[in-house]
């Protein structure tokens, strides 16, 4: 009976309503009320986007739960959703996060409740809906929709420089998403339509790509980000609430590559191949020199933005390396590209689940010494021996160790790269050494040593709540590290049909 | 000439509506101080009525009446509708604004239905003298609306300047229709289009007149660079006022657009695309940087207004229907969006104090979250922000560029948007940021409440489902 239900719009709006509903009861009823109501409408969302893996089909590139039905007739414009295997385990780690978001606000957060819980609701069905949307306009709708939430979020439950940092961050995306909004509607005149899958297959010169091929570089680049349009992130970051830098972390930054997957490849494949050297120049910019910059933070989480970004690098590497392995002469038989692509996916959702760990373990610190710099800690595995043993773990496997999530995407990145050319795969490589170093020195200064000062020695272990979500996450980065092949069958098919998308020229 | 021929039926909301004002006008005289809600009441029915007998008389056909001054077809009746709607509305944000200031008197509303009025004839002319009528009688009730509360020097001041450029462009606008009278021989619309085909660009006397009436367009809209009355006499008005003037007559005007340059004057169309495309841009540009200096809210929106208009032309110098329907889908968002903002702004003030500095909004969400949070929902639809009206409005317009292959304009005003952008969000930034300064507890009656949560609300319902709001404007020019 459940194959009849629109199970991707359930997904999308249920948080929505949810949150509403959260908003509203939040002047009549107890705040502790409010806090059961958000979780329990995470949950049903959690549980209903399993829905979307367990009734998928990994055998077809096709999309799937589709949904179509008319929306605005004057422009053409679908209430069109659909989900294939790149869209779908993002959908999933949306979910996921955004419950033990929720969770972690529980205490934390004492100001404005209802408003808090209901900004990640609403921002979750936003986040969904532009991984589901298949019609570029309701993709731009949810895209843009989901900046308004987070800016509240930032602003309202920040820190002390909170209005700077989320006034650049709104300023910074919608920058980025306003000339893209100028491409689609001139693909819209072009093909006169607005569903992605028909921009896809649209004709288009070398100009009209390359001009559109920016404007969407404009776009996805501010999101991902990517150096050297980054700068907002460390400032977002530093300022949000814990809850806030682990949706900016795990979930915002993926859409950038999501983006680059769903439009700027298959829409402009060959303005994507002329300027490939661009975008793997920004990546192993990001990945080397912003790798140097985060070894010299004094703040925790501005070093854990740092990493994010050098991390998205090997993301954005791995997606447009794709046309240096085509195009190397002694790689005879094309190995290589799917693994690239596979490996930024992997990455993404990896990167999904370790950033959101990280940021969740320095606002476990923050909650407890309200400060976040480095050099008020020390010792503090003296106090609080079970967190740092999650602390000790979640660093590992943001340095890539082998056994957990961070190790596989970057690993097979760094293999396909060497199918392209040796120093790419060797200047991707550094990162091994420099996330080490940036992040186990900072392991060593904040847990190992002698305990610091009264405040540390003050610490209480964590509680079970906080438990549970440390736990929860440790169990995903195994499991992913250990026993990648699920999330890699689920999206075999769709990055095969999108390479051979993606090697046609349209010109 | 039979009383028939005259088809004088078609004219039945204007007549009824004269009447009534004309009624209100000497009931008003008798009406004892506290009796004055009566005057009110009276005005609000007399909209009412006329709503439901425009709505009850609608057409899809092109109806003449009075000799051919007065037409009736799909563009009058919808912007008709649209002009009484808002006018209701604004006349229920009036009642306790001008009641704390000792001003609730009915010549405000009788001044009011006047200027309705006036707009209906602007949007139903196919007569230049009816055009010109309809905007001196429009004009004329809003200076004196704008001078209403005489004891204040800046509603004074507001007034004379209003009425001293206005009365320029009024002159801008007669030569130039003297010109195309002297040139075609009729002030019939009808005959005046055929003259411009036929004529066409290479007529240096037609694009003269063309230019004095572009002038005065530009005036009456607030198009750079004959913007200058507009933030002064928004910010001088009482703020009643202020939400008139702002809403209903620049749908008034976006009809006087229609009627003057795209039929009168369609043949010319490459001459005035050239002109509006300059005032758009400059418009976009000036109204969008200068806002961002203001610290008085009503300022603010003048100049926000001022690039919205910049965005309103864009549709229209797009010249086909496509660009009309954005230009109307634009106007009708704007005077939605702009009526619940001064809302608010009439929602923050009190008796001796009118809420207008942008420093009142501080902590509004603390104050009153329900209103923050619509005028959260105004500032981004504002912005261009989906999910907002204003958003699709953006889209439609920025649409109509793209299909003419006027990209380049399309990305000046993203551009320009995007500077936009930082006024709106710092009001934003004020109300859910900062701590309250004013902690006065905002108060105000049932029926504002209603009204504005219902003016915010249709803002984020029509950015969620725009199709119906949109196939009518499109459905006007198809």
């Amino acid at each position: 009976m459940f194959a009849d239900w629109p199970l991707l719009s359930l997904t999308v709006w249920t948080p929505i309503i949810g949150g509403m509903a959260v908003l509203f009861s939040g002047d009549k009823s107890d705040t502790m009320g409010v806090r059961k109501l958000a979780l329990v409408v995470s949950v049903i969302t959690f549980i209903l986007s399993i829905g979307l893996y367990t009734g998928f089909d990994a055998s077809t590139a096709n999309m799937q739960f589709v949904e179509r039905a008319e929306w605005i007739s004057t422009f053409k414009i679908f209430y069109h959703l659909g989900i294939d295997g790149i869209s779908m385990p993002l959908i999933i780690l949306t979910t996921f996060t955004t419950v033990l978001v929720i969770l972690a606000g529980w205490e934390v957060i004492q100001k404005k409740v209802a408003q808090y819980m209901a900004a990640f609701l609403i921002m979750e069905g936003f986040m969904i809906g532009v991984f589901a949307a298949l019609d570029s306009m309701l993709f731009y709708v949810f895209w843009e929709g989901m900046l308004i939430p987070m800016f509240l979020i930032i602003g309202v439950w920040g820190g002390e420089r909170r209005v700077y940092a989320t006034l650049k961050f709104f300023i910074y995306t919608f920058i980025g998403s306003v000339l893209m909004l100028v491409s689609l509607i001139y693909m819209y005149y072009q093909g006169g339509s607005f569903a992605i899958l028909d921009m896809q297959n649209l004709k288009l010169g070398m100009t009209e790509q390359t001009l559109i091929f920016l404007s969407f570089l404009m776009a996805f680049a501010v999101k991902v980000p990517m150096w050297p349009v980054h700068t907002w992130l460390p400032d977002a970051h530093v300022e949000a609430p814990t809850g806030g830098s682990v949706i900016l972390a795990a979930i915002m930054l993926k859409i950038g590559g999501y983006g680059f997957l769903r439009f700027s490849l298959p829409i402009t494949p060959d303005a994507s191949h002329s300027l490939d050297w661009l975008i793997i120049l920004m990546s192993l910019v990001a990945v080397v020199y912003i790798g140097f910059v985060a070894l010299v933070q004094k703040d925790m989480k501005k070093l854990v933005a740092y990493s994010s970004i050098a991390h998205m690098g090997f993301v954005t590497l791995g997606i447009f390396i794709v046309f240096q392995i085509w195009a190397n002469p002694s790689n005879v038989n094309q190995a290589g590209a799917v693994l690239a692509v596979e490996g930024a996916m992997v990455q993404m959702v990896s990167h999904g689940f370790i950033s959101g760990a990280m940021f969740l373990m320095i606002g476990v610190l923050y909650d407890r010494m309200h400060t976040r710099q480095i050099a008020d800690y020390g010792g503090v595995v003296n106090t609080m021996p079970v967190f740092a043993a999650f602390a000790v773990f979640f660093s590992m496997s943001n340095t890539g160790l082998p056994g957990t999530s961070g190790f596989v995407g970057e690993f097979m990145v760094i293999i396909a790269s060497f199918h392209a050319n040796f120093w790419y795969a060797f200047l991707a490589a550094t990162t091994l050494i420099l996330g080490a170093a940036y992040t186990l020195w900072m392991v060593k200064r904040v847990f190992y040593g002698e305990v610091a000062n009264e405040n540390v020695r003050k610490l209480t272990d964590l509680n079970q709540r906080e438990f549970f979500i440390m736990a929860t996450l440790a169990v995903a980065v195994l499991v992913l590290g250990l026993w990648p092949a699920p999330l890699i069958d689920v999206m075999e098919a769709s990055i095969q049909n999108l390479l051979h998308h993606v090697a046609i020229s349209k010109l | 000439m039979t009383l028939e021929s005259l088809n004088t039926l078609i004219t039945l909301p204007e007549i009824f509506l004269l009447c009534m004002a004309c009624a209100i006008l000497v009931i008003d005289v008798f009406l004892r101080e506290e009796q004055r809600n009566v005057s009110y009441v009276l005005s609000q029915l007399t909209l009412l009525a006329t709503f439901v007998l425009v709505l009850a008389g609608r057409t899809d056909q092109r109806l003449l009446a009075f000799n051919d001054m007065f037409v009736q077809d799909a563009l009058a009746d919808t912007l008709k509708l649209f002009i009484l709607a808002i006018i209701f509305v604004v006349f229920v944000y009036s009642r306790e604004y001008l009641r704390e200031r000792d001003i609730f008197k009915g010549e405000f509303y009788v001044l009011g239905l006047f200027g309705v009025l006036g707009m209906m004839l602007m949007v139903s002319s196919s007569n230049m003298l009816l055009l010109y009528l309809g905007l001196e009688l429009l004009s004329l009730c809003l200076y004196a609306m704008v001078a209403f509360n005489r004891d204040n020097g800046d509603a004074s001041e507001a007034a004379m300047k209003y009425f001293v450029l206005g009365a320029i462009a009024s002159g801008m606008l007669l030569y130039g229709m003297s010109i195309l009278y002297g040139l075609s021989g009729s002030l019939d619309i009808t005959v005046i289009a055929k003259t411009t085909i036929v004529g066409g660009a290479s007529n240096i006397g037609l694009v003269f007149a063309l230019v004095f009436i572009i002038v005065a367009l530009s005036f009456k809209l607030g198009a750079v660079p004959f913007h200058m009355w507009l933030p002064d006499v928004y910010q001088g008005s009482p703020t009643t006022v202020t939400s008139y003037i702002s809403t209903a007559p620049k749908i008034a005007g976006f009809a006087m657009i229609m009627r003057l340059l795209v039929e009168g004057m369609g043949g010319l169309h490459g001459d005035w695309q050239m002109m509006l495309v300059i005032l758009a841009v400059l418009s976009m540009g000036l109204g969008n940087v200068i806002a961002i200096a203001q610290t008085n809210i009503k300022r603010m929106l003048a100049y926000s207004t001022i690039s919205h208009v910049g965005f309103i032309l864009l549709g229209i110098l797009a010249g086909n229907a496509v660009g009309y329907a954005a230009a109307m889908f634009y106007t009708l968002a704007y005077a939605m969006m702009t009526l619940g903002g001064f809302g608010i702004v009439i929602y923050m003030s009190r008796a001796g104090f009118e809420g207008d500095q942008l420093d009142d909004f501080k902590g509004l969400n603390q104050r009153s979250p329900w209103f923050a949070f619509m005028m959260l929902i105004l500032m981004f639809s504002m912005a261009g922000v989906p999910p907002t009206v204003g958003f699709w409005a953006k889209l439609a317009v920025l649409g109509a560029v793209v299909d003419i292959n006027m990209v380049w304009l399309a990305v000046v005003a993203v551009a320009f948007s995007i500077i936009g952008l930082f006024y709106y969000l710092r009001i934003v930034k004020l109300m859910y940021f900062d701590d309250a300064i004013d902690t006065q507890p905002l108060e105000c009656g049932r029926d504002m409440q209603l009204a504005l949560s219902t003016n915010s609300l249709a803002i984020l319902v029509l950015g969620i489902y725009p199709a119906g709001l949109m196939s009518l404007c499109v459905g006007v020019f198809g």
